[in-house]
């Protein structure tokens, strides 16, 4: 099995995609002939030319519009937006238009499109690159959000989201696009688009998060492991719709839990897993919830980036609070 | 350096007397062939007047009437061919009925259900109400006909207060860039709501900003509708034959309120409206029909009794249509239900069992 990257996988997952079926498409800015300013789409215009992977003008409302319009028509679009920052204008077409679609037309229409795009810091990045955007998607009815977290997710959930016959966001971090290699096998094998996943099984604190943040909540449980406590670590992955069941049956063991995540504190899906806690756990709970997060600044430069992304230390530290507690 | 130098050119054929100012296109030759045309511009008119009249009497909900416009709804829709696909504006519900939508489905939707999108070609876009957004989903949807090699072209119509929108102006460029089959209306009915045309943009015609995205734009007398539909016609053909998109400018007037939650009399005289009402489309084509020997006063009440008694029926259908269950609303959402979402389903259903 060949050991591949984030970015890889993602590749590797269109690849497959297009592959098995003709009516997958990629479109975007850059995603031709350089092959994504990350690399996402290296090589597919060669591999399947220009009528299925192909340069867009730099419109961002009008990629994910065009997107809406070759899926009714039965196309599966992938398209990309290359940073966080500028898919505001796109969301007007995800929440009016590719959300809605079949809802409007009683399926008459439907909207099978991926929109993908990088989606937090971490990379020493311009201004408007690094923003955390997954808040905003979860709010929109109709819509699928996924962040994967390592290389296999990224291949597995990626698959699943261009089959879904539904429209899916598909939010990757770039700050784990080359920062670790694991083995993926190119098998074609979708993951499910409705599951959590529990990536470390622990008793005493459970710790619930997606995206980048995974590497620093595993982090964190090596850590805790090395004092005695075990932590159970969930991977969301699929933040909308939102599988609660692993977390709440996970906090009634432990009766503990730490929310971690990248994106700014309110609003953000922390504060639903908290409530959903609140409301189907709350009699587990021997803590109060901790959320470890972004704060509501404007995400900084690069020079305070770390300084807002939640670390190791934050994640433990917020362990050990609610430990405190007998 | 003068890069470009361009002309936007004006078609009429009936000017307001109903007289033929220029040699016919050849679906008009025979005067009779545009009963069907006129039949429908009056049965639109007609329907339409009594929408406003349900809204009125609190059995409609908002609904955004034609008045004026009936020319360029229904010309361009019969200059399409039926595999051809119609991507609509909110106010589009003339082209929607010549294409075979139902008077019941336009008023189902507009009366808050959404089966009233169902209906009609299976291909055609529901209307869009969020100004101009629908714009990009024709630039996807002649994609799609480009890279399938079919020989058919997507309409796609806005008003002229789209034509300030980001969205209208990245789906021409793109359109212009892949000389996609799509022909582009904008029916410039003189007002955003209470913006007038002159206050919208220092261009001199909204026709010309085709211009800058590298496509045709030319003007019609959008109150003509043998102009409408040979513009459209033409603009189809090259469109069908991959000689790239068009955008036509079909001048108009609203003579009536923006919807029926508008109070025009806010921002304009009626004194203004009344000298468009000389302009308007049904009577410069009944005058031709007229003078042509093809069309009759008996003709004309005979018409106007069986669009009313096809209309009482429709209404009543509609008045009769039973509301969807309150789950109906979770049904659409996704191919499958995700648990998550059923979960809420169940609740809603529980809730209403609770309170029957």
């Amino acid at each position: 099995m060949p050991e591949v990257t984030l970015v890889g996988a993602v590749n590797l997952a269109l690849a497959r995609a297009m592959e098995d079926d003709p009516s997958v498409l990629v479109l975007g800015e850059d995603v031709g002939v350089d092959g994504g300013v990350f690399r996402a789409t290296d090589g597919l215009l060669g591999r399947f030319g220009p009528e299925r992977v192909f340069d867009t003008p730099l419109a961002e409302a009008s990629i994910a519009g065009m997107a809406v319009g070759l899926a009714a028509q039965g196309f599966r679009p992938v398209a990309e937006i290359q940073f966080s920052g500028f898919i505001y204008p796109a969301i007007d077409q995800m929440v009016n238009h590719a959300a809605r679609l079949r809802n409007r037309t009683r399926s008459r229409l439907s909207c099978p499109m991926v929109l993908r795009a990088p989606n937090g810091g971490g990379i020493r990045a311009a201004e408007h690159h690094s923003e955390s955007v997954e808040a905003f998607f979860v709010n929109i009815p109709g819509l699928r959000v996924v962040v994967p977290s390592s290389p296999a997710k990224a291949y597995g959930l990626l698959l699943a989201a261009i089959r879904d016959p539904d429209p899916v966001v598909f939010l990757e971090p770039p700050r784990l696009y080359r920062a670790l290699k694991e083995e993926v096998a190119d098998d074609g094998r979708a993951l499910s688009l409705d599951t959590s996943f529990v990536i470390r099984e622990g008793t005493d604190v459970t710790l619930v998060t997606w995206g980048a943040s995974v590497v620093e909540a595993m982090a964190a449980a090596d850590d805790l492991a090395a004092d005695g406590v075990e932590a159970e670590v969930i991977d969301v992955a699929c933040l909308k719709p939102l599988d609660m069941g692993p977390i709440l049956a996970s906090v009634e063991r432990t009766g503990r839990c730490v929310i971690v995540h990248e994106a700014p504190l309110t609003g953000a899906p922390g504060a639903e897993i908290a409530a959903r806690i609140a409301e189907r756990g709350l009699m587990s709970l021997v803590a109060p919830v901790q959320r470890v997060t972004g704060y509501d600044t404007v995400m900084p430069l690069l020079r305070l980036e770390k300084a807002f992304i939640p670390s190791t230390r934050r994640v433990i530290d917020a362990a050990l609070r609610t430990l405190e507690y007998a | 350096m003068a890069v470009a130098t361009f002309e936007i050119g004006f078609t009429r054929f009936l000017d307001r007397s109903g007289e033929v100012v220029q040699p016919l296109p050849a679906f008009a030759s025979e005067a009779k062939a545009l009963i069907p045309l006129y039949r429908s511009m009056t049965r639109l008119r007609m329907f339409d007047a009594k929408a406003v009249a349900l809204q009125r009497t609190g059995r409609l909900g908002t609904y955004a009437a034609a008045l004026g416009e009936e020319a360029v709804t229904i010309g361009l829709a019969s200059a399409m061919a039926a595999d051809d696909v119609l991507v609509p504006a909110f106010r589009d519900q003339g082209a929607q009925l010549w294409r075979g939508v139902g008077l019941v489905d336009i008023l189902a939707y507009w009366g808050g259900d959404e089966r009233g999108s169902v209906a009609g070609p299976s291909e055609d876009f529901p209307v869009c109400v969020p100004i101009g957004t629908h714009f990009p989903h024709a630039v996807g949807v002649a994609l799609a006909i480009k890279l399938r090699r079919q020989s058919r072209a997507v309409v796609c119509i806005g008003g002229d207060g789209a034509t300030s929108k980001g969205d209208v102006y990245e789906a021409m460029n793109m359109a212009g860039l892949w000389q996609l089959p799509v022909v582009f209306v904008v029916s410039n009915n003189q007002w955003a709501i209470s913006v007038p045309r002159q206050r919208q943009t220092a261009a001199a015609t909204l026709a010309q900003k085709a211009i800058a995205a590298g496509i045709p734009g030319e003007q019609v007398d959008g109150n003509d509708v043998i102009a409408v539909r040979h513009a459209v016609d033409e603009a189809l053909a090259a469109a069908r034959a991959g000689r790239g998109p068009r955008l036509i400018e079909a001048v108009t007037y609203r003579l009536g309120d923006h919807t029926t939650s508008d109070d025009a009399t806010r921002y304009r005289d009626d004194a203004t409206v009344s000298t468009h009402w000389a302009e308007e489309p049904l009577v410069r084509l009944r005058r031709y029909l007229t003078a042509q020997g093809v069309w009759t006063k008996e003709d004309e009440e005979a018409m106007q009794v069986a669009l009313a008694a096809e209309i009482e029926k429709a209404v009543a259908d509609y008045l009769a249509l039973p509301p969807p269950a309150p789950q109906d609303m979770f049904d659409h959402l996704f191919a499958v239900l995700p648990a998550d979402l059923k979960a809420q389903r169940d609740t809603l259903a529980e809730e209403e069992a609770l309170h029957a």
